[in-house]
């Protein structure tokens, strides 16, 4: 069977006073419909930019992405992202949000009635009826993140595009969107690409796990198939041997393997909590950190 | 009603004693939202009353809060005595008219306009009529212009000196360019609006401009990374992209620099009426000047007074309407 997403051989550099930064190289990457990949890698590895190069909103120096057949060079809703920081219009009602995505994606295709439908049809996927008409100022960072899904899955993308959905959320909240997330997978069915720093989402989530070398230049360093069965459980997973393996083995390519020269555990701890700062500063100077 | 009335800061407290809750904690409350500023306003007033009797001009003695609430009085009355004329002018007229068209019907009567000496409070109207229409005038340029360079950094960053250049020059400076540009330009026999109006309109509209175009600017190119990304993953179109994201995200800037803008306009705006004799507060103030009564200096007193609470009203009507219309109320709270 063709891959639905196909990365042959992508690079990207930015381009910097001291000269062109190589951010990453080498990228190579067939993803088939319904997967769920993960990337995992260190703080300032290029994995948002591989996400960013899919979604169009960067143009890789090399190589290329093909989607369906057709070459990426803008961002389009057939790529839906879910932005770290919910990245919803603080103006608009969560109906709103989505609205304006289903508008634009479904104008000419539904009447009203049915793009209504089919917002609050979304909005239910992810649990959200009940705050359906509140302003994202006026909801938790969880349910914010649930609304930015919503918008996502409302453009019914062929690959949606996760960043670090549950990055910023506490560990509780954290735990009960994965497991939303999983419940809607289950239905839909959907081809994602999800960026992650959190092993235990990796392993939880992903029918394969992409990890990336450090950069620069950093590129797929291993890619591990999770062969655990679904539906997946946390509580009985914990127990689990081969999920343990799972884990133990990307924990070991991350912290034996690619572990980071002048950085010890702690201090890449800290990183950690602030990655999207960090990389943003990188791609402006072209340093890493 | 209750709830509309305890929405006003200052009378929630009395609403709440009314209805018998905390009466202690409500009692400090409307000391420090009522007892606080009149404690101000009271030593103001014995600091100018002290002041003001020892200074001696060539038109007496300075004017204190006593011969101003007099003059203020006395601008009042002339301005009813003025109307009442103006009645009865009219009166006599339609008269006169009446008696006309009953001696020979084939008459057609002809009101004449009364043309006695504008009042204080016209010349307040005046006065509002004219900033306003500058200070629309300077938005209807700003914000767009704004949008549009906040939009693209190289645009920007080329109209940046031109902005930096213009921002601080005074209405004075603008005025008699202004009055030449419309005496060559404004030729008309029968003129819609006289031509110190227009001179006063556009001086005022040069002057407000620049505080609405950087804010709009910035607050535009300010918008968040990530909502631009929904944007360009949605595909929106220039318009859609301005209408819906740019707009709405940047409306907080936009009054911030229309707020500025409004108070710059009322600024200058007195300024320009002085010099482009356009018949409002300005003007007012000067021909006191020339006057030189014994009462000009206390009507001049009065003039400050009012601009002084007309620019506080018109600056809380902006704060308004920018409640009404942003969606981000934390940043229209002063």
């Amino acid at each position: 069977m063709n891959p639905l997403l196909e990365l042959s051989d992508v690079g990207i550099e930015f381009p910097t006073p001291k000269g062109p930064f190589c951010a990453l190289q080498n990228v190579n990457l067939k993803i088939k419909k319904g997967e769920f990949i993960s990337l995992i890698g260190h703080s300032g590895c290029g994995k948002s930019t591989v996400l960013n190069i899919v979604a169009g909103l960067y143009q890789a120096t090399q190589g290329g992405v093909v989607l369906s057949g057709k070459e990426v060079n803008e961002p389009g809703p057939e790529r839906a992202v879910v932005f770290q920081n919910h990245s919803l219009l603080p103006w608009l009602t969560a109906y709103q949000n989505v609205e304006l995505a289903v508008k634009r994606v479904f104008k000419g295709q539904k009447s009203k009635a049915e793009m209504r439908e089919w917002i609050e049809h979304n909005l239910e996927l992810v649990h959200m009826s009940h705050a359906m008409h509140k302003r994202p100022d006026e909801i938790s960072g969880g349910m914010k993140q649930r609304v930015g899904i919503a918008r996502a899955l409302s453009m019914e993308p062929q690959v949606l595009l996760m960043d670090e959905p549950f990055g910023a959320l506490d560990a509780l909240t954290r735990a009960h969107l994965q497991d939303s997330l999983m419940e809607i997978q289950k239905d839909l069915n959907n081809t994602v690409i999800m960026i992650t720093h959190d092993v235990d989402e990796a392993v939880l989530l992903s029918d394969r796990i992409v990890m990336m070398t450090n950069g620069p230049s950093a590129t797929i360093g291993e890619i591990m198939d999770v062969e655990l069965e679904r539906p997946r459980n946390r509580i009985q997973l914990a127990d689990d041997p081969q999920y343990n393996k799972y884990r133990q083995q990307v924990l070991s390519f991350l912290y034996e393997k690619q572990r980071k020269p002048d950085t010890d555990a702690p201090a890449k701890k800290a990183a950690d909590s602030d990655d999207s700062n960090e990389e943003k500063v990188d791609k402006k100077t072209g340093e890493v950190a | 009603m209750t709830t509309a009335l305890s929405n006003i800061a200052w009378i929630s407290p009395f609403v709440s004693i009314a209805k018998g809750e905390d009466v202690s904690g409500n009692i400090q409350t409307i000391i420090k939202t009522i007892g606080l500023p009149l404690a101000g306003l009271l030593v103001f007033l014995m600091i100018w009353q002290a002041a003001a009797s020892n200074i001696n001009t060539s038109l007496g003695q300075f004017p204190g809060p006593g011969d101003v609430v007099t003059q203020t009085k006395g601008l009042l009355s002339e301005h009813f005595t003025e109307r009442e004329k103006a009645e009865a002018f009219y009166e006599r007229q339609e008269k006169r008219n009446a008696a006309r068209v009953k001696q020979d019907p084939t008459y057609v009567p002809k009101i004449r306009d009364y043309t006695g000496k504008p009042t204080y409070i016209d010349q307040i109207g005046t006065s509002l009529v004219t900033v306003l229409s500058g200070f629309v005038l300077a938005s209807l340029i700003a914000i767009p212009f704004g949008i549009v360079i906040g939009l693209s950094a190289n645009l920007y960053s080329a109209f940046n000196p031109v902005i930096q250049i213009f921002k601080p020059v005074s209405p004075l400076a603008w005025l008699p360019i202004v009055t030449m540009v419309v005496s060559a330009l404004y030729v008309s026999d029968d003129p819609m609006v006289p031509k110190s109006f227009v001179t006063s309109m556009i001086t005022v509209m040069l002057c407000c401009l620049w505080p609405t175009v950087i804010n709009t600017a910035v607050g535009v190119a300010s918008i968040p990374k990530d909502l631009v990304n929904v944007s360009q993953v949605l595909r929106l179109s220039y318009m859609e992209h301005v209408r819906k994201i740019v707009l709405p995200s940047s409306i907080p800037m936009v009054f911030t620099g229309l707020r500025l803008s409004l108070g710059i306009a009322w600024m200058v705006l007195i300024a320009a009426e002085m010099l482009a004799q356009n018949p409002g507060l300005g003007k007012f103030v000067w021909d006191e000047f020339q006057n030189g009564s014994s009462d000009s200096l206390g009507r001049i007193m009065v003039a400050v007074i009012t601009i002084g609470l007309i620019g506080f009203l018109l600056d809380r009507v902006m704060l308004m309407i920018q409640r009404k219309v942003s969606w981000d109320k934390s940043a229209a709270t002063r």
